[in-house]
C-alpha cells in the first residue's frame, strides 16, 4: 500500500462520520420527500404510492401562500437589517466596553422566553384594547392592527431582529480602526468613511444575517398563524394544513419541493454575489 | 356559574348544609360535594366506589405518568389534581384544535398518548385505521350504558363492540355580543350576511373544516355534512366572500372575544358558556336552519403506553361526582343521567346547555364521511389560503 492510498484511506476515515451524517440526515429526507410529492393521497388521508404530476400541477392553489411568502419574508429580512444595522453599529463601534456587554445580553433575553409567549403578548400589545386603543383615543379612529400583515410583518422583525444583530455585531466589532484613521487621514469625512470603509468591511455580517433571518421567515408559520389570524398566510402554515388537517401528504410533499427549490435559487445568487464580492475583498486586505 | 368546589366551607354554611342532610332534604352526594367533604374523600379513595377496592393493592403498577390528549378549555383541574393524588399518576395534557389533527397525528405513529377525546363522526374511523381497540368494559365499572342517553353514545358501537365512551355532549352555534352586535340574531344567514356588512372585520371562524364548512353549507340551507361538490363548491364561494371581512379563522377565540376585538364568533356550547359566566352580555345563537350537534368521547390509542392508567383514569372521569365538577368547569353537558342527578337546577336549566327542542331538532351529528372527503379538506385549505 502507498503512502498516497493510505492517506486517501485516512481521509476517507475521517470524512465518514460527516458524510454518513449529511445523508442520513439531509439527502435521505429530502429523497423521501421527493418521493412522497409524486404518490397519492391514500382515502382516509397520508401517503398512498403511486405516480403523479397531479400534485404539482396542483401548486397554483397555494399561489397566495407563495405569494405572501415570498413577499413578506424578504420585506421582512430588509426591515430587520434597517433596524438591526445602527444596533449593531451602535453596540460595536459606540458603546463602552462596560456597557456592551450588558446590552448584548439584553438583545438575546427575549430568547429566554418560548416565541410562542413573546407572539402571544404582541396579540395583546395589537389588540383592541392595546396600541389601537391609544389611537383611538388620540383621536386618530378606529385603527385595526392585529391579524394584518403589518402585524405579521411587526412579529417577523421582532422575532428574528438578535439572528440579524449578531453578525454585523461580529464583523463590526473585528473591524480593524486603523483602516477608519487611515480614511480620516486621507481626508474622507466620517460618513465617507463608513460608506466606503465601515460598511463594505461589514457587509458580510449583512449576508450572513440575512441569510439567516430569510431562510427562517421563508418557513415561518406561528407569527402568520397568530398575528395574521390565519389570514395571512404562508407557506409554511400551507404545510402544516396540509400534512395536519387536510391530511394530503403527496400535495404537502410537493409544495415543500417548490419551497426548497426556490431556497436553491436564492442560495445559489447569495453565493453567486454576495460571498463572491466579499470573498475577494478579504483577499485585497489580507 | 363558578366552580366554588375547591374553596373551603364556612362553618355556618356546613352546619346548614348539615342539617339539610339530617332532614333528608339533600342526598348525601349532594352534601358531600358542597361541604367538600366528597374531594376530600375522593383523596381517601372512598368517595369513589370503583376505586376503591383497586387502592389497596392496583395502584402501584399504573406508572407515573399518563398522556391526555384534549380540546381546549375543557376539563376541571381539580379533578386532574385529585387523580393524581388518589393514583400518584401525573397527568400531561396536550390540547388539539380539530379532530382531524389529532388523526393525523395517530396516523403518524408514535404519539405516546394514553387517553384522547374523539368526537362521534371519527370513531368509525379510527376503527377501521386500527387505531383504537374495543374497550375492556370490566375496567371501567363507572360506565353504566343505562344511565347514558342513547341518542349520543351510539357511534361509539361499532359491530357490537363499544371503542369509546362518552365525556359530555354540546352544539355548534355562534356567540354574540350583544353590546356591539345589536337587532335579533337568529339564523347562519344572517351571520354571514351582517359578517360581509356592518360586522365587517370583527367575526371570527373556527380553523375547523366541519364546522366552518358545515355552517356555510347552513346558509344555503344544505345538510352541514354535505360531501356534494355542487353544494361545497357554494359554500367554498361563500367563504372566500367573506374571508376579508373574518377578522381571524382560530378555533381558540374565547380571548379575542373576551378583549373585544371580535364580537362574533362560531362557538361550541361551553365556549359560550364561560364567556357568559364571566360577561353577560355574550350570548349564545344556534341557527335557526340547523347545524352541529356532537359527542365527545374518551378512547384509548391502541398503541397507548399506560393502558391500565388510561383505564383508571377513564373510570375515574365517569364518576358522577366527577363527571358533575366537569361539567360545573367546562359548561358542557353530561350524557350521563347520574351525573346530571348531581347538577344544579340552574345548570340543567340553562338555556345554552339545553336548548329548546325546536333548534335542538334541526341539528346533526358530524358523518363519518366529512372527516375523510378530500374535498372538503381542499375547500378548507383553499379558503384559508385564498
Amino acid at each position: 500500500m502507498t503512502a498516497a492510498t493510505r492517506s486517501r484511506i485516512g481521509t476517507a476515515a475521517m470524512v465518514a462520520p460527516a458524510a454518513l451524517f449529511f445523508i442520513v440526515l439531509l439527502v435521505l429526507p429530502l429523497v423521501v420527500v421527493l418521493v412522497y410529492s409524486f404518490g397519492l393521497r391514500a382515502p382516509a388521508g397520508g401517503y398512498q404510492p403511486g405516480f403523479t404530476l397531479d400534485n404539482y400541477l396542483n401548486l397554483p392553489a397555494r399561489a397566495a401562500a407563495f405569494l405572501n411568502t415570498i413577499t413578506l419574508a424578504p420585506l421582512g429580512t430588509l426591515v430587520t437589517v434597517l433596524i438591526a444595522y445602527p444596533l449593531a453599529y451602535f453596540l460595536a463601534v459606540k458603546v463602552s466596553p462596560r456597557w456592551r456587554t450588558l446590552l448584548l445580553v439584553l438583545v438575546i433575553v427575549p430568547f429566554w422566553a418560548s416565541q410562542l409567549l413573546r407572539i402571544y403578548a404582541w396579540m395583546m400589545i395589537l389588540g383592541n384594547r392595546g396600541i389601537p386603543s391609544l389611537l383611538f383615543a388620540a383621536g386618530l379612529g378606529d385603527i385595526r392592527l392585529l391579524n394584518t400583515p403589518f402585524a405579521v410583518l411587526l412579529g417577523m422583525v421582532y422575532g428574528y431582529l438578535p439572528l440579524m444583530v449578531f453578525p454585523i455585531y461580529v464583523s463590526l466589532e473585528k473591524l480593524d480602526r486603523r483602516l477608519l484613521e487611515a480614511s480620516a487621514d486621507l481626508g474622507a469625512s466620517p460618513f465617507r468613511t463608513f460608506l466606503q470603509v465601515t460598511l463594505p468591511l461589514s457587509l458580510p455580517g449583512v449576508a450572513t444575517g440575512s441569510m439567516l433571518v430569510f431562510i427562517l421567515l421563508m418557513g415561518e408559520f406561528i407569527i402568520p398563524a397568530f398575528l395574521g389570524g390565519g389570514k395571512v398566510f404562508f407557506i409554511g402554515n400551507a404545510l402544516v394544513d396540509l400534512f395536519l388537517q387536510s391530511r394530503n401528504w403527496p400535495f404537502g410533499a410537493a409544495v415543500s419541493v417548490a419551497l426548497v427549490a426556490i431556497m436553491l435559487v436564492v442560495i445559489v445568487i447569495y453565493m453567486r454575489f454576495i460571498l463572491g464580492r466579499s470573498g475577494t475583498r478579504r483577499m485585497v486586505l489580507s | 356559574m363558578s366552580s366554588n368546589d375547591d374553596k373551603p366551607i364556612t362553618a355556618r354554611r356546613f352546619m346548614e348544609e348539615l342539617r339539610r342532610y339530617q332532614r333528608g332534604s339533600v342526598t348525601r352526594r349532594h352534601f358531600l360535594g358542597v361541604t367538600g367533604l366528597g374531594a376530600a374523600m375522593a383523596v381517601l379513595g372512598s368517595a369513589v366506589p370503583a376505586l376503591k377496592p383497586r387502592a389497596a393493592y392496583a395502584f402501584g403498577d399504573l406508572g407515573d405518568t399518563l398522556a391526555f390528549t384534549t380540546w381546549p378549555n375543557y376539563f376541571n383541574q381539580k379533578n386532574i389534581d385529585d387523580f393524581t393524588a388518589l393514583t400518584g399518576v401525573n397527568v400531561q395534557i396536550s390540547v388539539f384544535g380539530s379532530n382531524e389533527e389529532m388523526l393525523a397525528k395517530l396516523q403518524a405513529g408514535g404519539t405516546g398518548w394514553d387517553v384522547f377525546v374523539p368526537t362521534n363522526y371519527t370513531i368509525s374511523t379510527y376503527n377501521k385505521l386500527g387505531l383504537i381497540d374495543a374497550l375492556d368494559t370490566a375496567k371501567l365499572p363507572n360506565y353504566d350504558p343505562a344511565s347514558q342517553e342513547s341518542r349520543f353514545t351510539g357511534e361509539a358501537t361499532i359491530d357490537g363492540k363499544l371503542y369509546a365512551v362518552p365525556k359530555d355532549w354540546g352544539t355548534t352555534g355562534y356567540v354574540i355580543n350583544t353590546e356591539k352586535v345589536t337587532g335579533d340574531m337568529t339564523s347562519w344567514k344572517q351571520f354571514w350576511d351582517r359578517t360581509m356588512d356592518d360586522l365587517s372585520g370583527r367575526v371570527m371562524v373556527h380553523d375547523y373544516q366541519l364546522t366552518t364548512i358545515g355552517n356555510a353549507l347552513k346558509y344555503f340551507g344544505y345538510s352541514f355534512n354535505s360531501v356534494d361538490p355542487g353544494e361545497l363548491k357554494q359554500a367554498e364561494d361563500l367563504l372566500i366572500k367573506a374571508k376579508p371581512h373574518l377578522f381571524a379563522i382560530n378555533s381558540d377565540y374565547q380571548p379575542s372575544m373576551r378583549n373585544g376585538d371580535a364580537w362574533m364568533s362560531v362557538c361550541w356550547t361551553g365556549d359560550a358558556s364561560q364567556l357568559h359566566r364571566d360577561i353577560p352580555a355574550m350570548r349564545y345563537v344556534l341557527g335557526s336552519e340547523g347545524g352541529e350537534i356532537w359527542t365527545d368521547f374518551y378512547a384509548i390509542p391502541k398503541d397507548a403506553p399506560h393502558k391500565e392508567a388510561a383505564y383508571v383514569f377513564v373510570n375515574f372521569m365517569l364518576d358522577p361526582f366527577v363527571n358533575a365538577r366537569e361539567v360545573q368547569a367546562h359548561g358542557y353537558p353530561s350524557t350521563d343521567s347520574k351525573t346530571n342527578a348531581l347538577l344544579p337546577d340552574k345548570i340543567l336549566n340553562d338555556p345554552i346547555l339545553y336548548p329548546a327542542k325546536d333548534l335542538l331538532s334541526k341539528l346533526e351529528f358530524g358523518a363519518a364521511a366529512t372527516l375523510t372527503d378530500p374535498l372538503r379538506a381542499e375547500i378548507m385549505a383553499r379558503f384559508k389560503s385564498a
